[in-house]
């Protein structure tokens, strides 16, 4: 009896072996028609109609894939805050504002326009008219007014914060609001506690993205996996730790995608997601390893695209600390870096030397400012001057793997560690796992000097300089403990004043002083870079990275 | 049984705590200001003692509830289940090519003892079993994936087939609704993985079969058998074999467990969602519900994988009984 069972078990394995090496066999295949309630993955919104192919041969669907490095976690923009979530959403959801395409400049988006009161503190947004979220749920003032209120009121039985753990960026975009009101059907009228500079660029990020009122009445806080948007595409399966599919919003305002479906494939290995974009199995790199530039260049069915990157990058010197509380000890180490040479061997031409603590995208860059220059004899003069003639020992907290600001991680500090040793620097490099990283590093006594870096929110000043700057984000973003009154001054002045020119002007002077104070050791702006297949068209970056205006792409 | 988990969990909830850094730091990453920190921090109970916290989780756990992922914000052991089938479809795999190519090598080998196959076949297993997974793996995909076209590089289906979950494991489910598509391609993506992870084992059970088979031609009952005039193939798969397999049994089963901590490398090479990318994930974000949830199960399968290697001694060996 037992060995019977034995004997029929190992041949259904041999069978199931056979079977499966005899190619497509000759019983027919299941059309893909079966509704995608698919449990392994928070299930799916049931789209009115089922998309079952007609009987009649269709055009070939196109289907484009991105290979991203992790998994989203969730898809309600207010609550989350990673940027592979904001990969997904960035193609599900639209925003009040919008960026315009390749920039991170806030333009029409939901709303057609908007008016802003001589204060600064009173926006009124004229609404899109005949827009549809992917439920069918119109798109109107109280959608609007729904959204804002999940958002801010705490009595709101689907509020945001009542989630147990929730990390969102709702304070971020919408925490400067004191009030929200419907005017009529098309017009929302929206008052600031005080003026605020960067309120319509914050808008326009990922993480304001407007939910359909009838998809959080239905789930809940679950909408976090039942995502409804205005957006190009809508969500259709979603299977954990593997891929997110999205089908084509045939009639989204901005015209209907190109694409049929688009796929997010995790991908966790870097080189095999290079691989699999060699053979055509996907069609863009969210992230590229600097080593493989070179060879996706050198193939001529890929691309590489690059633009100016939201970045900065470098080493907080702590200036609470001796000897970095000399300021020539910090413009020392300041000259004492070739970093002209580190962006072209390390980071593969994909850098621009940092002079200061913003990228030059951005308004209000002193366009005559730059970078110190290379100039050891000047460090080890400086360094005799502040009375280190010798030189001195100093640790180095490092994270060891790729962040979007520093895609070749260690090696940075390696290179850095080599150029101080020329003028009597040694640096102790301590590597750190990331998470014990940023918790070291954010200690309010840390006296060890730490790799430091930042990817822009929203493509206003303010998001760089008053993070990482100011006196009153010492311990946790200003982790040089760089203190200086009249810069905060400044910087609290140029959130209030919303004349774009007066404002470029303080963040001109702001980026001046940050250049001569030299609370880092200010090393590069990365470029923003992502590899395609020669046969994707009309994909634009973004600053931001996300993947807007996706109705576009095309795949020839 | 029960001292172990509750040991196994005490040492991974201390083990994660003592390491500066937790869930609300990883979570705001870069973007932390010291108030959502602080705020984060009180909501999820981070600021009470360690012991509060482990009274907390043990409390709850043993009544079946992991407590909810602070990284997705599902429950840990959904997490699990949804991740667990996929690491048995490829451990199961692996065993499989291990079984289906080490007991062969390892009993021509015994058979044909210092002669060049021998020598060959054993130093080919040795090199298998040295390799590192991550290394093998990425090989693999570079010569088949890459350069051959032959299969596919990493995933588990081919995009747009979309397979109705029933039990998880995609081969499975794919013969029960009749899908012979999504069958081969899932079959498809798991070759090379499974060579991969199979790699080790293999060698184990090839020089384990070797030397059992070795000691057990020597024994008289195997001159008797030929001695009545047996077909050899009859005396070496019958007689032999079949004794030598007990500790080759054990062997496997031991390496069943083992193929637990291959998964984390392989899973990630080869892009595939099971538990070992989920634990390394999780452990990397300091989920702590997640990875007690994992540790726990694969606690557990380590135990039920002992007992059905227990069970099978009985079958193996009709001289061992379980009362």
């Amino acid at each position: 009896m037992r060995k019977r069972v034995f004997t029929v078990l190992s041949l259904l394995v041999l069978a199931s072996l056979v079977l499966g090496a005899c190619g497509p066999a000759a019983t027919p295949t299941k059309p893909p028609a079966q509704p995608t309630t698919a449990p392994t993955t928070a299930p799916v919104q049931p789209t009115a109609a089922p998309t079952t192919p007609p009987p009649t041969q269709p055009p070939a669907e196109k289907t484009l894939v991105i290979a991203i490095g992790a998994d989203a976690t969730f898809l309600d923009p207010e609550s989350v805050m990673n940027n592979e979530s904001g990969f997904v959403m960035s193609a599900i959801f639209d925003g009040l504002t919008k960026y315009k395409k390749g920039t991170s400049e806030p333009g029409p988006g939901l709303a057609e326009r908007w008016d802003i009161s001589p204060d600064g503190k009173v926006y009124t947004f004229y609404l899109r008219k005949g827009v549809k979220f992917h439920d069918g749920t119109p798109f109107n003032a109280d959608a609007v007014i729904k959204e804002l209120d999940r958002v801010k009121n705490p009595n709101n039985p689907y509020y945001v914060y009542k989630q147990e753990g929730v990390h969102s960026f709702a304070d971020f975009t919408w925490g400067i609001v004191e009030s929200y009101e419907k005017i009529d059907d098309y017009t929302v009228k929206i008052t600031l506690k005080e003026p605020h500079a960067p309120f319509l660029a914050s808008i326009a990020m990922v993480w304001s993205g407007i939910m359909s009122p009838a998809a959080v009445e239905k789930w809940g806080f679950d909408v976090n996996y039942h995502p409804v948007g205005t957006g190009p595409f809508k969500l259709v399966e979603w299977v954990r730790n593997d891929h997110i599919t999205l089908e084509a919003n045939k009639d989204y305002w901005g015209g209907a995608p190109k694409v049929d479906k688009l796929i997010y494939r995790v991908v966790p290995e870097s080189s095999v997601r290079l691989l699999k974009l060699e053979q055509g199995e996907v069609h863009i790199l969210a992230d590229v390893d600097p080593e493989d530039y070179e060879r996706i260049k050198a193939n001529p069915e890929l691309k590489l695209l690059e633009q100016p990157g939201l970045t900065i990058n470098g080493i907080a010197l702590i200036c609470d600390a001796k000897p970095w509380d000399d300021v020539r000890v910090r413009q020392a180490v300041n000259y004492a870096v070739n970093k002209e040479e580190m962006n072209k061997y390390l980071y593969k031409d994909a850098a621009v030397t940092a002079a200061t603590g913003m990228p030059p995208i951005l308004m209000g860059y002193p366009k005559d400012l730059q970078p110190y220059p290379y100039d050891p004899e000047k460090a080890k003069q400086l360094l005799a001057e502040a009375g280190y003639p010798n030189g001195f020992k100093y640790k180095l907290l490092c994270y060891e793997n790729p962040r979007g600001y520093n895609p070749v991680g260690i090696k940075m500090a390696v290179a850095v560690q080599e150029y101080l040793k020329q003028v009597g620097i040694e640096l102790e490099l301590q590597t750190l796992e990331w998470g014990t990283f940023l918790a070291t590093r954010r200690r309010a006594d840390n006296k060890d000097l730490g790799m430091v870096g930042w990817s822009g929110d929203n493509g206003d000043p303010d998001n760089f300089l008053w993070e990482m700057f100011s006196t009153d984000n010492i311990p946790v973003g200003n982790t040089a403990h760089y203190s200086n009154p009249k810069l905060d001054e400044i910087l609290r002045k140029a959130r209030v004043v919303t004349d774009p020119d007066e404002r470029a002007k303080l963040y001109e002077e702001a980026s001046r002083i940050i250049h001569d104070d030299a609370p880092w050791l200010f090393i590069n702006h990365t470029k923003h870079v992502r590899a395609i297949r020669a046969n994707v068209e009309g994909f634009a970056l973004n600053p931001l990275q996300m993947f807007w205006y996706m109705e576009d792409v095309d795949l020839k | 049984m029960i001292p172990v988990l509750l040991g196994v969990s005490i040492f991974v909830f201390v083990g994660m705590h003592v390491v500066p850094g937790d869930v609300a730091t990883l979570l705001l990453g870069d973007k932390a200001t010291p108030e959502s920190l602080a705020r984060l921090q009180h909501e999820l109970g981070l600021d009470q003692p360690i012991y509060v916290q482990y009274y907390r989780f043990i409390s709850k756990a043993i009544r079946g509830d992991f407590g909810i992922s602070l990284r997705t914000r599902q429950p840990a052991w959904r997490e699990v289940w949804w991740a667990l089938p996929m690491t048995i479809e490829l451990s199961i795999c692996a065993i499989i090519v291990a079984i289906l190519i080490g007991i062969p090598v390892g009993v021509l080998a015994a058979l044909r003892q210092y002669s060049l196959f021998d020598s060959l076949s054993m130093v080919a297993v040795l090199i298998g079993v040295s390799m590192p997974i991550f290394w093998t793996g990425l090989i693999l995909l570079m010569l088949f994936g890459g350069r051959l076209h032959w299969l596919p590089i990493g995933g588990i289906l081919d995009e747009g087939i979309i397979l109705q979950r029933i039990t998880g494991i995609h081969l499975i489910d794919a013969l029960v609704v009749g899908d012979t598509k999504a069958f081969n391609s899932a079959l498809r993506h798991l070759v090379l993985p499974s060579i991969a992870l199979g790699s080790i084992p293999m060698a184990t059970i090839a020089r384990m079969t070797r030397s059992a088979m070795l000691e057990v031609l020597r024994q008289d009952y195997v001159r008797t058998a030929r001695s009545k005039g047996l077909a050899e193939r009859i005396v070496i798969i019958r007689h032999a074999l079949r004794n030598a397999l007990i500790p080759v049994v054990t062997v496997i089963g031991l390496q069943l467990g083992l193929l637990l901590s291959g998964a984390v490398l392989t899973e990630t090479v080869f892009a595939l969602p099971g538990l070992g990318r989920l634990a390394i994930t999780s452990l990397l974000a300091r989920d702590y519900a997640v990875v007690q949830a994992v540790v726990i199960v694969s606690a557990l399968m380590i135990v039920v994988i002992n007992l059905a290697v227990d069970l099978l001694y009985a079958y193996l060996d009709p001289r061992i009984h379980y009362t």
